[in-house]
């Protein structure tokens, strides 16, 4: 069997999900065995050098650059996890989502308590960085997903056990349990 | 004020327990519950203000801001909506100066959206300073909003004795109907109230009783359906300080009236069944909830209540049972569906939130105040005498196989005849709808909105446990509905409104559905859509209570059985579409800021 190619990214994430991803601790060297990884932070390929089957999403969408990125991921890739609470559901960033953007900015760059070094009053503006979008979007918003890994982080034994179901073609076992609210 | 403030939490000998009892009556003072009161509350409770405070802010009926002189509650049901609630909410905007959900400027006047208040079949309804008001059109707005203007008390607005049967006594004095259609086993007037006590408890041993009901396989009538005699058994197993009887009156799945109509006509044999389950369990309190809604027949069974206390049903060896003693206290709620949920409605009268409990431990292990407590719907509890008298045969002898005896049934919507029907289990809906003058029905909606709704293909169904089963609510939309964009957005805006918000998945997801919903219902929908509303629907299933797992219900259902609603509102041709568009996206930002959006692609 070839080995199934990997890619991931963080969006707007904390990086969390991905160090979940290394929890799997040894069992990364099996994972190695099953699979090829390509554009990632793990590796650090930044382009897509051929076309992917898995492609894992951390964050979710909260300017254009991420759009972009989560756009190129879907194109190049045959089947997309969102991984974790903020890829599915916006997470910690998705807090602003109730206020107008131009009070979030204000409040960032010129009213709130830590922009004293801000004494030109600017609020970044320069073509060449992302724009922020009006609300942070769950990536299933922006882009067809397949599947969702939730958690925050999603534990290592559930990436684990999902990479497995889709690499050998199992069906997943997800007991009550694991997916009970309380 | 502070006086006063101390004084209503005196009456209550400082039980924190009786929270609600308390802010009921500040709120009478007040009008609200303001800061000050919150915090004298506080030091003398020894609650804290956040828990005060979130006990206000859960209940509909409760405000921590001024409000108005007259506060107007407009049931938005979707049956309200289907007999003209929009003219009747212009008209009350307009003669009362004020939008709705808030208090117009002169503090005249409060004017609240509110969850279905059990007037179904007399719609569009609203409370009135807590007097119900029927039927109402923008004619009648206009009298009552210039009859209170001119200073004529809101008592003096209600059409003396329009309401009829026990609606007409002084102790009521509403105008709300009983609608009663058809009479069965239960509704018949061929029981002497209290006989069962008076004659035939002595008899029997409390195993004796519990078996005769457990052989009538009677089962409980709120939705649930949990053998009675079963759940009595556990009772009586069950060891405690204290045992508790709970009596749910929190009947608020729109479109059920029954339990108001019982509770008007019948309410002795409701507390006649709590104090036979009282003896059959070896409980000692009782409790009945009776949701706020009800609140105009709060005095009226009270005064029943003070006549059992008056000939012995009720307070020490009741019947002359040695030991045997048990009273009951009514305890009024204050705007909840969630309520209605047994471990909901045992936290609410423990004076806090009503937000389910985890399970295990079953109320029946460990309910109020953690005493063993059976919780039964009050048209379980008032079937008991008869079957005591009859015998447990007879009961059997109505209904069908597996759901015995009759069911009352809280028809509204489409039908000529909307009101109380009393049916055999077992009966089928083209029989309902033939029974209540319903013609041309497009869809019924079975069990109110955690229920199902069906279409014309499975009108021959029956209504039992095993088929339909059904707490009693039959909401009927003719052909001219338009069922996906005024029925099916009305339950799950209801759904998202009634959430208490523990869990996760109950908190947002009917808001996530209703979202995609809505984009169907805008001509923005793709196939994928339809079926992400039936895989995000399952999430649901792991709410903690009910009303979490059914509340995805309106949308499956509807999918299930009015497929063809969807697929014509769909784009064709296009299997995915998130609708997301990037331009739009980022126009508030970059307008914000100053710049040209820059929309390459990499």
């Amino acid at each position: 069997m070839s080995k199934k190619i990997i890619a991931t990214a963080s969006l707007a994430g904390c990086f969390g999900c991905h160090m979940s991803i290394l929890d799997i601790d040894d069992r990364i060297i099996d994972l190695v065995e099953l699979v090829e990884f390509n554009k990632s932070p793990v590796d650090d390929i930044k382009k897509f050098t051929k076309h992917v089957d898995i492609g894992i999403i951390e964050g979710g969408c909260c300017n254009s650059e991420n759009v972009e990125n989560l756009k190129y991921f879907r194109e190049n890739c045959d089947i997309l996890i969102s991984l974790g609470e903020c890829a599915i559901m916006g997470g910690l960033p998705a807090l602003r989502n109730g206020i107008p953007i131009k009070e979030c900015l204000n409040e960032a760059y010129l009213d709130g308590p830590t922009v004293g070094l801000n004494t030109e009053k600017i609020v970044p503006n320069d073509p060449e960085l992302p724009m922020i979008l009006d609300r942070v979007y769950p990536c299933h918003e922006v882009v067809k997903v397949d599947y969702y890994l939730p958690g925050c982080p999603p534990r290592a034994d559930l990436i684990w056990d999902a990479l497995v179901a889709l690499l050998t073609g199992s069906e997943m076992d997800l007991p009550y349990e694991v997916i009970k609210f309380d | 004020m502070k006086e006063k403030i101390l004084e209503i939490i005196g009456n209550y000998n400082k039980d924190k327990t009786r929270l609600l009892d308390m802010l009921h009556d500040i709120q009478n003072v007040i009008g609200y519950v303001d800061d000050e009161s919150i915090l004298i509350l506080n030091q003398e409770l020894k609650i804290s203000i956040s828990e005060i405070k979130e006990v206000i802010s859960f209940y509909h009926f409760y405000s921590n801001e001024p409000m108005g002189k007259v506060n107007i509650y407009l049931n938005n049901s979707v049956t309200s909506e289907m007999h003209g609630r929009g003219a009747v909410l212009d008209a009350f905007e307009k003669e009362c100066n004020v939008t709705e959900g808030s208090v117009s400027a002169d503090g005249l006047f409060g004017l609240f959206p509110t969850s279905c208040i059990g007037m179904n079949d007399q719609e569009p309804a609203a409370i009135i300073n807590g007097k119900i008001f029927t039927r109402l059109t923008p004619y009648r707005v206009h009298e009552i909003v210039k009859s209170l203007g001119n200073g004529i008390k809101i008592e003096d607005l209600i059409y003396e004795g329009d309401g009829g049967g026990r609606n007409s006594l002084p102790e009521i004095h509403s105008m709300v109907c009983n609608n009663i259609r058809r009479r069965g086993a239960l509704l018949t007037h061929d029981y002497k109230f209290f006989d069962t006590t008076n004659n035939l408890l002595s008899e029997k041993s409390p195993q004796e009783v519990i078996q005769i009901v457990e052989d009538s396989n009677i089962r409980g009538r709120g939705g649930a359906g949990f053998p009675t005699g079963i759940k009595w058994k556990f009772g009586r197993k069950a060891e405690g300080e204290h045992k508790v009887i709970i009596c749910n009156a929190d009947e608020g799945e729109p479109g059920t009236f029954k339990d108001r109509v019982i509770l008007t006509e019948f309410p002795e044999m409701v507390f006649e069944g709590m104090v036979i389950a009282a003896y059959s369990v070896g409980a000692d309190i009782g409790l009945l909830y009776l949701r706020y809604e009800y609140k105009y027949l709060l005095n009226y069974l009270n005064g029943i209540l003070d006549k059992m206390r008056d000939k012995h049903l009720l307070g020490n060896n009741i019947d002359g049972i040695e030991a045997f003693n048990f009273d009951i206290r009514i305890q009024l709620g204050a705007g909840a569906y969630i309520c209605g949920e047994e471990s909901a409605l045992i936290e609410s009268l423990e004076g806090k939130r009503g937000e389910p409990r985890d399970k295990p431990p079953f109320p029946v292990e460990k309910g109020y105040l953690n005493y063993p407590t059976i919780v039964n719907n009050v048209e379980t509890l008032a079937s008991i005498p008869k079957i005591l008298t009859k015998g447990a045969d007879w009961f059997v002898g109505l209904g069908d196989k597996a759901s015995t005896g009759t069911k009352i049934l809280s028809i509204s919507g489409d039908c000529n005849y909307p009101g109380i029907y009393e049916v055999e289990w077992g009966t089928s809906i083209k029989d309902v709808l033939d029974m209540c003058g319903a013609f041309n029905i497009q869809a019924v909606q079975v069990g109110g909105p955690s229920g199902a709704l069906i279409g014309s293909k499975d009108f021959g169904r029956n209504l039992s446990y095993t088929d339909l089963p059904t707490g009693g609510s039959i909401i009927i939309f003719g052909e001219q509905r338009n069922l996906l964009s005024d029925v099916v957005m009305n339950f799950m805006e209801f759904f998202i409104e009634e959430s208490c918000g523990s869990c996760s998945t109950c908190r947002n997801m009917p808001a996530v559905l209703k979202k995609r919903f809505t984009k169907i219902l805008d001509g923005k929908g793709v196939q994928s859509d339809i079926d992400d509303l039936i895989n995000w629907s399952e999430l649901l299933k792991v709410s903690r209570c009910g009303l979490g797992q059914t509340a995805a219900n309106p949308i499956t259902t509807s999918i299930n059985n009015f497929r063809h609603l969807y697929d014509r509102l769909i784009q064709p041709g296009i299997e995915f579409d998130t609708g997301f568009c990037l331009e739009d996206s980022v126009k508030d930002s970059c307008s914000a800021v100053g710049r040209q959006p820059t929309l390459h692609h990499m």
